[in-house]
């Protein structure tokens, strides 16, 4: 360990590991510590990407992928099915990754380029100098130390407490995350699409879904809306979903975890501090989706802390191009996806069904969601009618 | 105040962290701490994946 490094970056996730990848490229020091002993494990994470998102990032290698899906399936409450995003016309259809290989795989990039890895090392507070922030106090095998940095990166994932210490309020209502649980089953025909199930009696505010992970193993999983848990909780809506509807199925792992669905948060930089992927609250609200968003972001940061060097300032004055960038891309897509998802959140199971029956006769097999949406709108204006600001 | 963590329950994935409007939740690991700034407002009980925590008054 070096008495003073350029970058710290807490938490070795996606978001993280790019981030300190982007930085260690350019030459810069960079620490990037992880409080658990194993990157990547547990899971919490249904694994499910888009392939043009992660080309952008990493060549997808064997070693981290599952399986590959044709497309998404979407079910309606009444088992009517839209096909959507297969690969020919979108390059949408993803894969189902093995997490806990792929983000060592990004770690170990990361250190590759030169970053610096500690593991088992907690960030547990900010070092500041006449409250200016010049680092971070990180807990390693029961020892408090001070490790110092002129920039802090918090890339610590929906328990973030970095941005909070800086300052920043990330913390998030019940409506704000959605509650999940899920098995990785097998004795299944997982098919050959990622199955999006809709409507309140799988999964109130959220959805089920099935992502295949594999010959006979798919990854089995649900969330609901924080603010429609407690009677209810997540892990024994997906006990009676198994029980009912894949007797058959055998558990060989239980992840449980949360996402953040805020939208876009009012604040990710202060002097000496930059947030990335879900400790930004940059999930997708209606997908629950985080990983692209967090390398996407990462590598936004990353670039942002390679001019902060240049130029010798850390201040906001410099940091905020991340801010900039980041609402304008990744941001805005957030927005039009809170729109739909309180959308949807009004709608019946009923609704939810008319909506998918209005399809019935379009081929929207090779159309992504963004496409879809339009053609829904104007065959349902009166039920979606909040949404038509979203395409005008 | 407080809230009661039934580690063995608890699939330790932070998500209580995240909701605690006071910050007295840390995940430590595989387990979870609470401090003595906890209000026991509930709202980490109610969001809890597996129902693994329970306010005390
Ligand atoms: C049930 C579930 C299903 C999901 N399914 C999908 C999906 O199919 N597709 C998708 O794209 N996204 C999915 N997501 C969301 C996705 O998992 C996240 O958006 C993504 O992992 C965010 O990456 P990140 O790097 O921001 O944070 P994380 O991957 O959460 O990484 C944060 C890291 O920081 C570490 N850390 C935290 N605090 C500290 C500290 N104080 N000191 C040191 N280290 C710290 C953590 O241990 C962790 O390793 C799902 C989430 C859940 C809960
Ligand atoms: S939300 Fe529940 S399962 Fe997750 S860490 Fe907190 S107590 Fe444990
Ligand atoms: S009860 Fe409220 S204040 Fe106490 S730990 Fe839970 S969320 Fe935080």
């Amino acid at each position: 360990m070096k008495p003073k490094y350029d970058v710290i970056v807490v938490g070795a996730g996606p978001g993280g590991s790019i981030t300190a990848k982007t930085c260690a490229e350019a030459g810069l020091d960079v620490l990037l510590i992880e409080k658990r002993q194993e990157i990547g494990d547990p899971v919490r994470c249904a694994e499910g990407v888009s392939k043009e998102g992660l080309k952008k990032h990493i060549q997808p290698d064997p070693r981290w992928i599952a399986a590959e899906v044709k497309g998404s399936k979407i079910l309606a409450p009444d088992g009517t099915e839209i096909k959507m995003s297969e690969e020919a016309s979108s390059g949408k259809a993803g894969y189902t990754l093995e997490r806990k290989v792929f983000d060592r795989a990004l770690a170990q990039q990361a250190a590759q380029a030169g970053a610096e890895v500690m593991v088992k090392t907690r960030a547990t507070g900010l070092l500041r100098d006449n409250g200016k922030i010049t680092g971070i106090n990180a807990m390693y095998m029961g020892e408090t130390q001070e490790i110092r940095a002129d920039i802090v990166i918090g890339a610590d994932g929906v328990e973030s407490k970095v941005g909070r210490w800086g300052g920043i309020d990330t913390s998030l209502k019940p409506h704000d995350i959605e509650t999940g649980a899920q098995f990785l089953v097998s004795n299944i025909d997982p098919g050959e699409y990622s199955r999006f199930y809709m409507g309140e009696k799988y999964a109130p505010g959220g959805y089920l879904w099935v992502f295949p992970k594999g010959k006979h193993t798919a990854n089995v999983g649900l969330g609901l809306l924080g603010s429609k848990s407690g009677n209810v909780r997540a892990i024994t809506l997906l006990e009676n979903f198994i029980k009912n509807y894949m007797p058959e199925a055998k558990i060989l792992e239980m992840v449980v975890g949360g996402v953040p669905v805020s939208g876009p948060i009012k604040q990710t930089v202060t002097d000496g501090l930059m947030l990335v992927g879900d400790a930004a609250r940059q999930s997708d609200p209606l997908t629950g989706g985080g990983i692209i968003n967090a390398m996407d972001a990462g590598k936004m940061a990353g670039e942002v802390c390679i001019k902060a060097k240049e130029k010798g300032d850390y201040s906001v004055k410099t940091l905020k191009e991340y801010e900039d960038k980041w609402r304008a891309t990744i941001g805005k897509e957030l927005s039009k996806s809170l729109a739909v998802k309180n959308m949807l959140l009004k709608l019946t199971d009923e609704q939810l069904n008319q909506l998918a029956h209005s399809l019935k006769g379009i081929d929207t097999s090779k159309m992504p969601l963004p496409v879809v949406l339009p053609i829904l709108f104007k065959k349902n204006p009166k039920i979606l009618w909040e949404l038509r600001t979203l395409f005008v | 105040m407080s809230v009661n963590v039934n580690r063995y329950k608890c699939g330790y994935c932070g998500a209580c962290v995240g909701v605690c409007p006071v910050g007295a939740l840390e995940l430590v690991e595989t387990w979870i701490e609470v401090d003595n700034t906890c209000t026991s407002c509930g709202v980490c009980a109610k969001i809890c994946p597996v129902g693994a925590l329970v306010v005390v008054q």
